[in-house]
């Protein structure tokens, strides 16, 4: 039986970071630990940062639900080490930009994460793929704000009907 | 019964009148739909939906103000459903309160009885209650100082009643069960839970919004003070519910909405309320859904409430045996359908339960995927979601075959 879009969901490379998360360990003395959790579906992503300057120099992730989820937090693990807050900041943004229907940008290397470009055909799932990212994009905000991260969820749309991921950053600005 | 049980076996083959619910006929990402959430919310035949319009067409007025006749149609297409529901539940018209939901009762109860309570009273819950039948009991208890006790589920998906006798005294104020469980599908004894509860002088309500419309049942068969359930659950549209009680306990009930309809006379100095149920209905109602229930509760009379039951169980019992027949599966709940009502929620340790249900979603399959609004439970059976199945009257047995062809195919995407 031929699933058709669900091939494109499921690849390889996304069951293999489902199966074999990256980054699990928790980090030992982490700078930020923020939480993200969807209660609806009961998606549930720690994540944990190292500062060096404007760099992040280690990433824990323990994403614990779906395929989608666990997977797109253990690419965030492979792929932000060692980024400068602002390359990652830029990689958030344009994944969160292809999750919502966009188109792949030509100037960055998304690694890994290129494979999760299925999950614009489910937009139900587009909560699930985005979870761990906004976490981050959290625990940024409230490291340079020197606050304690607050629970994130991607879950539902916020007041002006946008989905809840776009406005994680203007809503503390 | 063997003859209703051979009946019963051709129906789940078959599906009980199929051809009235217009939505079957839709197909979903390129398959013909296989509808298996009716527990969040039935399906609705033909007769509802055109009663719903034909209300809108015709009638539309305002109820209980209009001298005009079509304000007098309207008044009775309302009154009409409250009659219809009394009749099905085997109480006085005057016994049923029109809502807008089952959640929305609850909370009108968890609101007026405030008068009946004092610090450090109890209210006892259960660990497998729908959120609509938890949070409430939870909000009343921190605002009024209470205890919220919890009776325990056991291993097996069953109220643990051995913890009744330490859990019901005299300081349980309110008792409140919900007969079916939305997740386990346990059918739970609430007659006997609430014949206690009487005997320490109890408030008890039944959370019914998995079984009115499912089974046969009167409201008297409950054993209950107040019983609430949802018209959408049964075959009827959304936005109607309904709070159903003796006369006695209605008559305590303090209103928790002021506004139109529920006044007798409002002057500067105060206000008398209309007798009891409409004092509980404040506000403009949801006139064309009362008028569409009427049609759902025919069609549930048409097949007869005994039958729905047995092609519920008979769909869950075959449900069951497929469902275990798969390596690995966990299945919730008792293992006897005789014991559970038109559901299964299971958890597959291979696949996820959102993995799963997009993957059934593309083979045109809709289960439900999630913590089904019962997240105490789940933290019970230690699992943070489960899959779903549930049935209506017009569920066939072939749609069940779907579903594990389904989870076989799911399971073959995630094979290692
Ligand atoms: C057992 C139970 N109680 C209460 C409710 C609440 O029903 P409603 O959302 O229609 O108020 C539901 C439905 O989700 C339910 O399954």
């Amino acid at each position: 039986m031929s699933l058709g879009p669900i091939d494109d969901l499921y690849r390889e490379v996304i069951l293999d970071h489902h199966r074999h998360p990256r980054g699990r360990q928790p980090l030992a003395d982490p700078d930020v630990t923020a939480e993200g959790r969807n209660p609806s579906c009961g998606d549930e992503v720690t994540l944990q940062l190292n500062f060096d300057g404007d760099r992040i120099s280690a990433v824990g992730v323990d994403a614990r639900g779906c395929a989608i989820s666990t997977s797109s937090g253990s690419m965030l693990a492979d792929l932000i080490e060692g980024m400068t807050v602002a390359e990652a900041e830029k990689v958030a943004d344009a994944f969160r930009g292809i999750l919502h229907g966009g188109e792949l940008p030509a100037d960055l290397d998304l690694g890994d994460l290129e494979a999760l470009q299925g999950v614009q055909k489910f937009p139900v799932r587009v909560k699930c793929a985005i979870l761990p990212w906004v976490t981050m994009l959290d625990a940024i905000i409230a490291h340079k704000q020197g606050r304690a991260p607050r629970p994130v969820s991607t879950e539902g749309v916020n007041a002006s009907g946008a989905p809840m991921d776009v406005n994680v950053k203007e809503r503390d600005a | 019964m063997r003859s209703r049980h051979a009946a019963a076996e051709r129906a789940a083959a078959g599906g009980l009148l199929r051809e009235r619910f217009p939505i079957l006929g839709r197909s979903v990402n390129g398959r013909p739909l296989v509808y298996l959430d009716s527990a969040a919310t039935t399906q609705k035949p033909e007769a509802v939906i055109a009663a719903e319009a034909a209300y809108y067409r015709t009638s539309n007025a305002n109820v209980h103000r209009g001298l005009h006749t079509l304000g007098d149609e309207a008044t009775r297409l309302y009154e009409g459903c409250r009659s219809a529901v009394a009749g099905w539940l085997a109480v006085a018209p005057a016994q049923v309160s029109i809502q807008r939901s089952a959640t929305a009762a609850i909370n009108l109860v968890a609101r007026g009885w405030d008068h009946h309570l004092k610090d450090g009273d109890a209210i006892l819950v259960t660990e497998m209650e729908h959120h609509a039948n938890f949070v409430p009991w939870q909000m009343l208890a921190a605002r009024r100082k209470l205890e919220l006790r919890v009776l325990p589920v056991t291993d097996g998906g069953e109220l643990d009643l051995a913890r009744l006798d330490d859990l019901l005294d005299g300081r349980v104020k309110i008792v409140a069960i919900g007969h079916v469980s939305n997740v386990l599908g346990t059918v739970n004894p609430v007659a006997e839970i609430c014949g206690r509860a009487r005997d320490v002088g109890a408030l008890t309500l039944v959370d019914a919004a998995q079984s009115v419309g499912h089974r046969p049942l009167a409201f008297a068969d409950t054993g209950a003070d107040l019983l609430v359930f949802s018209a959408h659950k049964c075959y009827g549209p959304m936005g109607l519910g309904f709070l159903v009680g003796r006369p006695e306990v209605l008559a305590e009930l303090e209103p928790l909405e002021g506004g139109g309809e529920m006044i007798e006379w409002v002057r500067l100095e105060g206000t008398t309320w209309a007798e009891v149920p409409h004092r509980f209905e404040a506000g403009t109602p949801n006139v064309a859904a009362a008028a569409a229930f009427p049609a759902a509760i025919a069609l549930l009379e048409e097949l007869g409430l005994a039958d729905v039951r047995a092609h519920e169980q008979e769909l869950t019992g075959y449900a069951l045996e497929k469902l275990a027949a798969l390596d690995g599966l966990v299945i919730f709940g008792p293992g006897d359908p005789a014991r559970r009502g038109g559901l299964v929620s299971f958890h597959d340790p291979q696949v996820h339960p959102h993995d799963l249900s997009t993957i059934l979603d593309q083979l045109g399959i809709a289960v439900r995927a999630g913590h089904h609004c019962a997240q105490p439970l789940h933290r019970r059976l230690g699992v943070v979601a489960t899959t779903r199945a549930s049935f209506g009257v017009y569920t066939a047995r072939d749609e069940i075959d779907a579903l594990v062809a389904g989870i076989l195919e799911a399971r073959k995407v995630f094979a290692p």
